[in-house]
């Protein structure tokens, strides 16, 4: 990919990031953060690609350390936040405590 | 396994990317947000299958690899199942820490096994900010960690001297960073990661109890721009995409909690230094 491309892409990708969350309620501040935390675990597919590549012992042992702690990462980062927001749900679930479609529009 | 096509596994990755978009899209509406998160795992795991079919692996690395994948799951989902409701954000930090560390050692094999011939100068560029922003997220949220749990003190710790070391701290960085940017030497990546660990003692030790959420949701967007580095110095377009989702969230984020508490960024992270206190 040419540099353009990359830059082109993470500009672009910049502001989907800010337009997605613009909107965000404050209850919501903490499993968002948690759900954008289990998202930059895919840093795994990087580990996996240098890992895959790697020759010499010492390379292969740091590859995998790094696909390990990217595991934790993703995987754990997701787990969590269906815990929080299973806690979230199970409170909100009362009726007529919040207007159905008011987060519609 | 290289089982699947460099144009399918682009198309997968793609797909995987637009998961993310509508991850954070539903997790930031009460009524669709467990959706959104699940939407995000099935990214994950698109994007793990993705790569595991179209990379052709050295020797015995693959079992490497699965072998890492189990523990770290094994590791990792019993610790968020059973976590009490009350120490989650801890977890959060420590989850968030490791995947900065993971961008910081990935960029350390890359430049190993470039050895000195680096494919640009871009590319080394990248790999010396993911080298040295991921190891601040790694320390910065490993001490966010201690200080929530309790371990250390919740009180704002000013080393002596703390503000010239940091800018020290800060000049140093940038000057090995443009280093290794230039000669690609894995021996200096490993000088820039010391050097990343010892900016987010400095960044993180000054932050009172109260403010530290804030503090990790700024170390998160840290780790998402760090990815996003990672992404450029491997030319991978999902790396990139959503690292770049993660640290413009996340910035926005840290900017709306800040608000939400009637702080700002720059009082909770230098506030101590100047002598004033973080509140905690």
């Amino acid at each position: 990919m040419s540099g353009l491309t990359i830059l082109t892409l993470f500009v672009l990708a910049a502001f989907v990031g800010v337009e997605v969350v613009s909107k965000v309620s404050s209850t919501l501040h903490t499993p968002l953060m948690s759900g954008a935390n289990a998202i930059h675990g895919i840093i795994l597919v990087g580990a996996i690609l240098v890992t895959a590549h790697a020759t010499s012992p010492v390379l292969i042992a740091l590859g995998g350390l790094a696909t390990l702690l990217a595991t934790v990462n993703l995987v754990g980062g997701f787990v969590v936040t269906d815990r929080m927001l299973e806690m979230f749900s199970g409170g909100r679930r009362r009726p007529a405590e919040e207007p159905v479609g008011s987060d519609a529009r | 396994m290289n089982v699947l096509p460099a144009g399918v596994a682009d198309v997968l990755y793609l797909a995987a990317a637009v998961c993310f978009i509508l991850a954070l899209k539903g997790l930031s509406s009460p009524r669709s947000a467990r959706r959104g998160n699940l939407v995000g795992a099935l990214g994950a795991a698109v994007a793990v299958v993705t790569v595991l079919l179209s990379t052709d692996f050295a020797g015995a690395n693959l079992a490497v690899v699965l072998g890492a994948v189990g523990v770290g799951s094994a590791v990792a989902v019993p610790a968020a199942r059973r976590v009490k409701m009350t120490d989650m954000p801890q977890l959060v930090a420590i989850f968030n820490g490791v995947g900065g560390g993971a961008a910081a050692v990935v960029g350390i094999i890359e430049l190993a096994e470039w050895s000195g011939a680096a494919p640009t100068a871009t590319a080394t560029s990248a790999t010396a900010f993911a080298i040295l922003v991921g190891a601040t997220s790694l320390l910065g949220s490993l001490l966010t960690f201690l200080k929530l749990q309790g371990t250390m003190t919740s009180r704002p710790v000013v080393v002596p001297a703390a503000g010239p070391l940091m800018v020290l701290a800060l000049v140093a960085g940038v000057g090995v960073g443009v280093a290794v940017a230039v000669t690609g030497n894995v021996w200096l990546g490993v000088v820039l990661l010391v050097l990343g660990l010892g900016l987010g003692a400095l960044l993180v030790l000054p932050v009172g109890g109260a403010d530290v959420p804030i503090v990790i949701s700024l170390l998160n967007a840290f780790t998402g721009l760090t990815v996003a580095a990672s992404g450029w110095a491997m030319s991978n377009t999902l790396l990139l995409v959503a690292g770049t989702l993660v640290g413009a969230s996340g910035t926005i984020l840290t900017l709306a909690m800040a608000t939400a508490m009637g702080r700002s960024v720059t009082g909770i992270l230098f506030g101590a230094l100047r002598g004033g206190s973080t509140a905690g």
